[in-house]
This record gives C-alpha cells, sequence and structure tokens, in this order.
C-alpha cells in the first residue's frame, strides 16, 4: 500500500492506540469527582495540557480540548465572534480557508456579521496588505489559515501578525490543522490569540485535537454545562484522547527535528518529476509546505484517476475531502484564478515523514501508465 | 542572530554596605539553582553586575526563569558581536524585532573604544536608519522611546543591549532568615508566602489536614500550591498536621462561639513549635485585617496571645482584590480556587465570635487540656519535601503514557 493521503487523515503514530487504551482503563473516572480517583484522572489532564503547552512553546495562555479541527475552528470564530458583538461584527478572512472556516463564517453572516472574504494570488498567498486594508473600525476577528489544505501554500502569518499589532483588540486566529508538525510556527512572536490544531492530520485519534487561547482571550462556549475546559467546553473529558493527541503532537514534534529536511527534499523530488510529465500542471507554488503537492491533468476526471490509482494500491485525493459544493471544482483553485479545465481536474499527493522515495517512483511511473491508458473525458 | 547574554542588574542590595558580599553570593548561588534546567547557560558575576552567558539556551525561556527571582531589579538581553557596522546594525534590527510590543525606540551608542572609526552621534543615525528600513510600524521617539537599545563599542567586542526587563525586586532568598508560613489552601496564604520570600526570607510551611474531614485532593492542592512557591526559592519544605483530633475535640468540649478562636489558637501554639524545632524565628500568615471572623482586631489579639514569635502578616492592610492580582500573577489563584474543603472551612460555628474576649477565650480553653493532643499531632506530623530542581521530576509519573 502506497499511502499518499497524509492530509485527509494519518495513520496513527506506534503507540498511540495503547496509550488510548491505557488511559481508558486505567484512568477511567471522571476529573471532576472529587474521590482519589477523579483526582488523579484530573492530573493526569493537568499534566497534558502542561505538555501541550511545551510541545508548542508557549508559556502561557489555555488549551481547550475538543474534538478535532473543525471544532475547533468553529468555537475560536463563533465564540470570539459572539463575545465581542457589542464592540463589533466586522470579520476578516481569505476566500481559500477549510469548509469549517468558511462556513462558520457564512453561517455568522445570517446574524447579521459582516465579513470581508480577502482575495489571494495565483500561487495562493494572502498579502498582509489586503490584511490591513479590509479592516475597519468594528472589525473583531482575523481568521487565516498557516498551511492550505489543498494546494499547501503557506501564507504569511508573521508578517500578518505584524499588521495585527497594531490592533490589541483584534483577535488573531490561525487555522494551523495542515501546519502542525510541518512547519515551524511560534505562536507568541506571530501574535496568534486562538490556534486550532488537529489529533488526527498528525498521526493521533480521530476526535481529538485542541484550541489555544492565548491569555485574556475570551470565547462564547458553543457548549454549556459543566464548566470543563475553563467554562470554554463543557462536557466529560475525553481522557483517553487527550493523553493520546498530547502524545501524537510530541512525536510529530520529534519527527518534524528529524526528518524535515528529508521530506523537503521528496517534495522537491516530486515537484520536479510532475512538472517534467506532458499534460500535467503542478498547481502548488514551489515555496510551500513540505508535504502537500497539488497538480492537474486537464482533461482527466480526478475521480476517474483516483480510482485507476487505487486499483494499483496507491491512494491520493482529489481537493479537500470535504469540500464538495460543485463537484470536483476546486474553490481554492478558482481563488488563485486557475482557469476551469485545471481547477476541475485537480489531485492532491500528501506526504507523511514516512512516505520513501521508493514509493514517489512507484507512484509517479503508475500515474503515466494510467494517463496513457485512460481516454480523456473532455476536450482541453 | 541570537541574543548571547542576560545582563541582571542588582537595586536595593547594592545599598547594604558590608553585608552586600553575602547577598551576591546568594543571589548566585539562587539564579544558579533556578537555572539548573538550562545545562548551557552559566551564570557570572562582575563588580555590581551579573549576567548568564546564554551558549544557545532560548533567551526567552532563561529570561523568564530569571524575573522570578528575588533581588534583581532589572534585566536585558544582550547581543555580543565584532566591532563592525554591518554586524552592528543586524544586532539592533535583531534586538527590536524581538519585542513584538515595541513601536518607537531609540539608539543610544557609547564608544569606549575610540579606535572604532565610526563617533556614536553617526553611529546613532546609521543603526536607527537601518531598522526603519527594514522594520514597518515602528518609529525613533529619542524622548520617550519604548525601547532604548542601547550600544557599546568596547575593545573585546560590541553589546547591544534590548530594553530593560523589570526583575522581581526584593532581596535574595537565605538572606534574611527563615519563618513558618501557615499555608491553608486558600487564595492569601500563598500570597503571604511569595511577599515573605521577596524580603529574602526562607519559608517553610505548615498544613493542617484533617481527613476524612478534607480530602486527599486539599492536601495535593497545598503541595501544588508550595510547588509554586518553590519557583522562587529553592525547596520547600511541608509539615503536614493531622489536626482532626484536636478539631473534633474543640468542637464537642468547648462552646461553640469560641471553636474558631481557640482552633486558630491550636494552629499557632503548634507552629510555633515546628518553628522552634526547625530553626524558623518567625511565624508567616495570610490574615487581612476584617477579612473574616478571625481576623479582626480583637480575634487577632486573642490569637496572637499564645505565641510571642513576630507573626509576618504581609496582607494585613491589603484589600482582596490586591491579593487576588498577586495570586494570578504567582499562578497560585487557579490551584487555590479548586472547590475542596479545607480545615478552616469545616465545623465552623454557627455564629462565631467576630469580637472574642481575650480572658474568655483563655478561661474557656483552659477547662480542656490539649497538652498531649498538640504534641501526638506534632509526632505525627508528614514531611513533604518540595524541590524546585525536583518538581519537575515528580511530574513524570504518568509518562509512560506520554
Amino acid at each position: 500500500m502506497i499511502y499518499l493521503d497524509n492530509s485527509a487523515t494519518t495513520r496513527p503514530f506506534p503507540g498511540i492506540l495503547d496509550t488510548f487504551r491505557q488511559t481508558a482503563d486505567r484512568y477511567f473516572a471522571n476529573p471532576s469527582s472529587i474521590h482519589p480517583l477523579g483526582g488523579e484522572a484530573e492530573r493526569l489532564l493537568g499534566a497534558s495540557r502542561e505538555r501541550v503547552l511545551t510541545a508548542l512553546g508557549v508559556r502561557e495562555g489555555s488549551i481547550i480540548f475538543t474534538s478535532g479541527g473543525t471544532e475547533s475552528n468553529n468555537l475560536a470564530i463563533k465564540g470570539a465572534a459572539f463575545m465581542h458583538q457589542s464592540r463589533g461584527n466586522h470579520l476578516i478572512t481569505t476566500k481559500i480557508e477549510h469548509p469549517s472556516v468558511i462556513e462558520a463564517f457564512e453561517s455568522l453572516e445570517s446574524f447579521g456579521f459582516d465579513v470581508t472574504y480577502v482575495d489571494v494570488d495565483a500561487r495562493g498567498h494572502v498579502n498582509p496588505e489586503a490584511i490591513r486594508e479590509a479592516i475597519r473600525e468594528d472589525t473583531i476577528l482575523v481568521s487565516v489559515m498557516s498551511v492550505n489544505n489543498e494546494i499547501g501554500s503557506i501564507q504569511p502569518l508573521k508578517e500578518i501578525g505584524d499588521v495585527l499589532r497594531f490592533y490589541p483588540k483584534i483577535y488573531f486566529h490561525v487555522d494551523h490543522v495542515q501546519g502542525q508538525g510541518k512547519i515551524d510556527l511560534s505562536l507568541e512572536k506571530t501574535g496568534v490569540d486562538l490556534c486550532s490544531i488537529s489529533g488526527h492530520k498528525i498521526h493521533g485519534l480521530k476526535g481529538t485535537g485542541m484550541l489555544y487561547k492565548k491569555k485574556h482571550v475570551r470565547l462564547f462556549p458553543l457548549n454549556h454545562g459543566g464548566g470543563q475546559e475553563q467554562g470554554n467546553r463543557a462536557g466529560t473529558e475525553n481522557l483517553p484522547g487527550i493523553v493520546s493527541f498530547t502524545k501524537a503532537l510530541r512525536m510529530i514534534e520529534e519527527e518534524k527535528m528529524e526528518k524535515k529536511t528529508e521530506l523537503r527534499g521528496l517534495r522537491d523530488y516530486l515537484y520536479e518529476s510532475l512538472e517534467g510529465i506532458d499534460g500535467i500542471i503542478v498547481n502548488s507554488p514551489i515555496h510551500a509546505a513540505p508535504h502537500i503537492i497539488n497538480f492537474s491533468m486537464p482533461g482527466y476526471k480526478p475521480e476517474v484517476v483516483i480510482h485507476a490509482l487505487a486499483k494499483r494500491d496507491i491512494y491520493i485525493s482529489t481537493k479537500s475531502a470535504c469540500a464538495s459544493k460543485e463537484p470536483d471544482k476546486s474553490a481554492v483553485l478558482e481563488a488563485c484564478g486557475a482557469k476551469d479545465e485545471v481547477s476541475t481536474s485537480a489531485l492532491r499527493v500528501s506526504l507523511s515523514y514516512q512516505s520513501t522515495k521508493e514509493e514517489l517512483d512507484i507512484f509517479l511511473s503508475s500515474l503515466i501508465e494510467v494517463k496513457n491508458s485512460l481516454v480523456q473525458t473532455s476536450e482541453v | 542572530m541570537q541574543f548571547s547574554h542576560i545582563l541582571i542588574r542588582f537595586g536595593e542590595m547594592a545599598l547594604k554596605g558590608k553585608n552586600r558580599k553575602h547577598f551576591e553570593r546568594q543571589l548566585l548561588e539562587n539564579v544558579q539553582y533556578r537555572l539548573h534546567g538550562f545545562k548551557k547557560a552559566v551564570v557570572k558575576k562582575t563588580r555590581g553586575r551579573m549576567y548568564v552567558l546564554l551558549n544557545g539556551e532560548d533567551p526567552h525561556q532563561v529570561m523568564e526563569a530569571c524575573q522570578q527571582v528575588f533581588g534583581i531589579y532589572s534585566l536585558s538581553f544582550a547581543i555580543h558581536i565584532e566591532n563592525d557596522v554591518e554586524q552592528l546594525k543586524e544586532a539592533v534590527l535583531h534586538a527590536i524585532s524581538e519585542d513584538t510590543e515595541a513601536k518607537t525606540f531609540k539608539i543610544s551608542a557609547k564608544r569606549a573604544d575610540k579606535s572604532f572609526p565610526v563617533p556614536s552621534d553617526e553611529l546613532n543615525p546609521i543603526l536607527g536608519g537601518h531598522i526603519l528600513r527594514h522594520l514597518d510600524g515602528v518609529r525613533v521617539d529619542v524622548h520617550d522611546p519604548d525601547v532604548e537599545l542601547k550600544v557599546e563599542i568596547r575593545h573585546e567586542g560590541s553589546y547591544v543591549t534590548s530594553k530593560d526587563y523589570r526583575g522581581a525586586g526584593g532581596l535574595p532568598i537565605g538572606s534574611t532568615g527563615k519563618s513558618m508560613i501557615m499555608l491553608s489552601g486558600g487564595i492569601d496564604s500563598p500570597v503571604a508566602g511569595y511577599l515573605t520570600m521577596k524580603r529574602g526570607v526562607e519559608i517553610e510551611a505548615v498544613h493542617f489536614h484533617s481527613p476524612p474531614y478534607t480530602s486527599e485532593r486539599a492536601k495535593q492542592k497545598v503541595l501544588d500550591l508550595a510547588e509554586k512557591l518553590s519557583v522562587y526559592g529553592k525547596r520547600v519544605k511541608i509539615h503536614i498536621v493531622p489536626f482532626t483530633e484536636i478539631q473534633q475535640k474543640i468542637y464537642k468540649e468547648l462552646p461553640d462561639s469560641y471553636g474558631m478562636t481557640i482552633m486558630r489558637r491550636m494552629m499557632m501554639r503548634i507552629t510555633e513549635r515546628i518553628a522552634k524545632e526547625e530553626g524558623a524565628l518567625a511565624i508567616t500568615t495570610g490574615e487581612s485585617l476584617g477579612q473574616v471572623a478571625s481576623q479582626t482586631m480583637e480575634s487577632m489579639n486573642a490569637i496572637n496571645e499564645v505565641t510571642n514569635y513576630p507573626v509576618i502578616r504581609p496582607l494585613v492592610t491589603m484589600d482582596k482584590l490586591e491579593i487576588i492580582d498577586i495570586a494570578k500573577k504567582i499562578n497560585t489563584y487557579d490551584i487555590s480556587i479548586r472547590p475542596y474543603e479545607d480545615c478552616c472551612t469545616i465545623f465552623v460555628p454557627k455564629e462565631p465570635k467576630t469580637k472574642p474576649d481575650r480572658n474568655k477565650t483563655i478561661s474557656i480553653e483552659q477547662t480542656a487540656d490539649f497538652s498531649e493532643d498538640i504534641t501526638k499531632a506534632l509526632h505525627s506530623r508528614e514531611v513533604v519535601h518540595i524541590d524546585s530542581k525536583k518538581s519537575a521530576k515528580q511530574k513524570e509519573d504518568f509518562s509512560d503514557l506520554f
């Protein structure tokens, strides 16, 4: 099996399931219970929180454990908007965000919020100046992703943070789901107030994730109840999930330290090889995240290519598994100004630190085989 | 480019005449102790100044650690470079871009090495201009800058120092003796401990534990608080005194309304006995005048009667909100508000005397004999050592999971 769909989800690291099972078995008590079993569970929860802070390299601030990237994004965006609507109702994001961000913003429009969706350039980059120009008196939130999930472009968060430094009342949310463990992001130096991370994208388990919240940032909770997660997310904590997430976060950071250059080299190799194939257009920018490459085969239906590759036990994907307003058409590529023939025939390869050059060679030769054997389904 | 040093300046200490050497040595030791986790960092002392050679350790983490050491007045990052304009340009740019809050700045260059070709008044605009060209959103303000970047050109090389960071102030812990603090687990007592430590006092703690009326988590809470305090000192020794029997006896044998006052007197007696054994010359409490029934002027008078040890009450004139502010700053607040019963919240009389009469208290107390109970409690106390060096390791008990 050659699995090249790591931006959709990843295979859990070895030991992650053991941690989950052991925690579920040994520390099953409710951390809110006052008996010693509860106390032990509470201490484990606290230890997880501290380790996450350390892994993220932040000195203070809180970690809200959630069910994953989508929940973290929703909590950050809706939570910030509802908490501070008395101060303003203008929100800023970009046109190439993940659906869990875009749709959250769209839902807020129906509550009377005014949202500016900032354009990106042909390589999928937001101009920090465009953010500055979009800012108004009543702006309360700016949300920009770190790494685009479809094409891997890295947003200039440091520069956007520098712009926002002069507007201390505007919250800065970063959807870091695709970036965690792949690119460096210093939350404090960048001036990030809220940051979403998902567990299953970093070889943890589905249903785990977190939202980093800078000290003094206040959110309106989406879940009310028993006051867990400092009142930001009620509901009995998923302790086995949380502990396994914490472990995955440590492991991905270690992998990054060790294999960053190697992964970058693999991506460069794949990038050059794809560019060398006739009839293939690489959509990802050269300087981008080290694990995502998006390319188009105009004239070929992406779904057909995926099935043909799957028959050879190779797994890649079309655009984001979550976005499907118009079948096969990528909103991200459209926002980058790509022609229809490109935006409707996009494929995505996403690597992990476990990927090898041998796998990529097999993928490349299989892709050429598939391309030659398939009949073009539309004119180019 | 990276910061290579942290400069440490001490304020009040410098005034202390003959004691100065002793204070400096204590401070050096304390800084070294606090930086034990930063294996590569080296602490050095010169005349009137101290500095940390970072040797590649994270400057901000080391800065944060140093800011918790009492006896330090202010600190700055410093970059050591060669006497070269290009390197100086890079250094000032680095120094200012590390400070994300800075909107205005000023450069103050001093040329001790006159062989350096550029005079200081020419150097200022060269370096300032470099920053303006490379950094958006900052401007020069020579009168009231957010950051003053000091540049010193010396024979052995140039130093660029960043803005001043505030130190914790006070005196180095261990330089003014030891006090026994009564640590309940509430918001006030850890703050009282912190403020006592600020004046250079080493602390030991006494906690009264009343199982099953108070739980293991209430005890854990106190240990967690002591750990937070140990960050500022080195070690904190905690005496956990079993108090159930004494409390029950007071409740059963003495009139309800004087129960609270007498309980406090027992605590004070036990604390004094432990202080004597441990060589502490004072007792610290978190009492704040008028805050609760046991902290009225009359109560304090009646309770204080049992000891002639000095009782340090750093919070005595503070408002609750002022206390909470400090508790939040020293990260004890979130621990203190954990909702577990402590020994002061159980057996609360329905109508405690807010103005107990001193003589009446004494005569009521004499109707029962507590001397054996006190000796027994003292003997069966549990002693826990919390060491800021080791507490990081104690947390590792879940490490097989992570």
